[in-house]
């Protein structure tokens, strides 16, 4: 891991990851977890990939719309990287705090200002092909989207061999929530027992 | 922005969908009630909102739900935030968008940040580590899932099934195996797609009216 250094430069440069991957979001915020571990994690090393599944977990965990992982990605960079200057606990706090706020605003604004101003055009030329070609090239990418970051998610725990327990429960998991309707609260207190155990 | 609220378009927006419905009293109410939504929706944030929207505070008909939510899956941005920006702005212009927004929000990240600052003072714990990859397992195939439910709509797509499964074969390749970044797989693919769904719904339309005039012969 190489931990952020606390310049404008390398803070521009992660707002920016962000204002970008922002209006790259389609099909929800979960299709873009594989491309920022692929940033923080793999490229610029910000983070650790227990920090980046943790982040992940937690916000399953708490009640909210999923984007708020953002928030702890960005704040799990900001911790690292103040931890590294040496900072005391408290100033880390509220360098972590400003950084989940940061990736947190840099990933809505975007596409909020996007969004709403296209659906208003949108609204009213529906029956374009161009509408309607968007609509359905778009589909099968977000479908795939969605795939490569559970991969990606489940990958963390590589090599397979080593996890076999793990594995059978994201399989296992994966099973029961696409055939059935159980609670998602179910499954995630099931997973942390589970792991809690010492089991997977 | 401020202009838009004033356009003509905006006017008959905020004029109530049915005189059945409700509608939000005040920016307060909106943001209150996106809160309170917020904080009931565990994973499944669809259901919490059609809950609340249609059934309890019947600001919208199921119908008007759907269509919303389908714009708000295909716009870039989380889709619940799309939902309560395009719901705000209905009656409130952008200063309902970000009233339901940070309704949506707020509360969550307060309360998600506090958990994290928790967790970071035990996360050396053994106890801690293995809870947290259990659920990271979990989250892991709870996504899977979520993709698998969604493969059976490519069947209503109007593109044919073998050019869904190499656009999204490919789309796996490039991101899981060759690491390539988001926006170099959405520029490729993303057009590719776009313009193969184009070409195709052309066809789809000039097959149609040739069988309409045919018909008529």
């Amino acid at each position: 891991m190489t931990p952020l250094s606390l310049d404008v430069w390398s803070i521009l440069l992660l707002t920016l990851q962000y204002l970008m991957l922002s209006l790259l979001t389609v099909g929800g915020p979960v299709t873009t977890i594989a491309d920022q571990h692929r940033y923080l994690v793999r490229e610029q090393g910000w983070i650790t990939d227990t920090q980046f599944s943790a982040s992940i977990a937690l916000s399953q965990a708490a009640p909210g719309p999923n984007v708020i992982y953002v928030a702890l990605l960005g704040w799990h960079v900001g911790i690292n990287a103040s931890q590294a200057l040496l900072l005391p606990a408290w100033t880390s706090q509220v360098v972590a705090v400003a950084m989940a706020l940061l990736c947190l605003v840099s990933i809505l604004l975007p596409s909020g200002l996007l969004t709403y101003h296209a659906t208003r055009w949108a609204q009213h030329h529906q029956h374009l092909r161009i509408v309607k070609a968007f609509k359905t090239g778009m589909a099968p990418l977000v479908i795939a989207l969605l795939f490569s970051s559970g991969w990606l998610l489940a990958a963390a725990h590589s090599p397979l061999q080593d996890h076999l327990a793990l594995w059978a429960l994201t399989a296992g998991v994966t099973l029961i929530s696409w055939r059935t309707k159980l609670h998602i609260l179910w499954l995630i207190a099931a997973g942390g027992l589970l792991g809690a155990m010492g089991w997977v | 922005m401020a202009s838009l609220s004033n356009s003509p378009t905006d006017a008959s927006l905020q004029t109530p969908l049915d005189g059945a419905l409700h509608r939000p009293r005040s920016l307060a109410d909106l943001f209150f009630s996106f809160t309170w939504l917020a904080l009931q929706g565990f994973g499944g944030v669809l259901v919490v909102a059609q809950q609340e929207l249609v059934e309890r505070k019947k600001w919208l008909t199921p119908e008007k739900f759907v269509e919303d939510w389908a714009v708000a899956q295909i716009m870039p941005g989380p889709n619940v935030v799309n939902l309560a920006m395009m719901f705000g702005a209905r009656y409130f212009g952008w200063r309902g968008s970000i009233a339901a927004m940070s309704g949506l929000i707020l509360a969550p990240l307060i309360l998600i940040l506090l958990l994290v600052t928790v967790y970071s003072q035990w996360s050396h714990l053994a106890l801690v580590q293995g809870t947290l990859r259990g659920m990271g397992a979990v989250a892991a195939g709870l996504i899977m899932a979520a993709a698998l439910k969604l493969l059976p709509a490519l069947g209503h797509n109007p593109m044919r099934l073998w050019t869904s499964a190499l656009i999204m074969l490919s789309t796996l390749f490039l991101i899981v195996v060759l690491h390539w970044p988001l926006v170099w797989v959405l520029a490729l693919i993303g057009s590719a797609s776009m313009a193969g769904a184009w070409h195709r719904l052309k066809q789809l339309a000039s097959d149609q009216q040739a069988s309409a005039n045919r018909n008529k012969k």
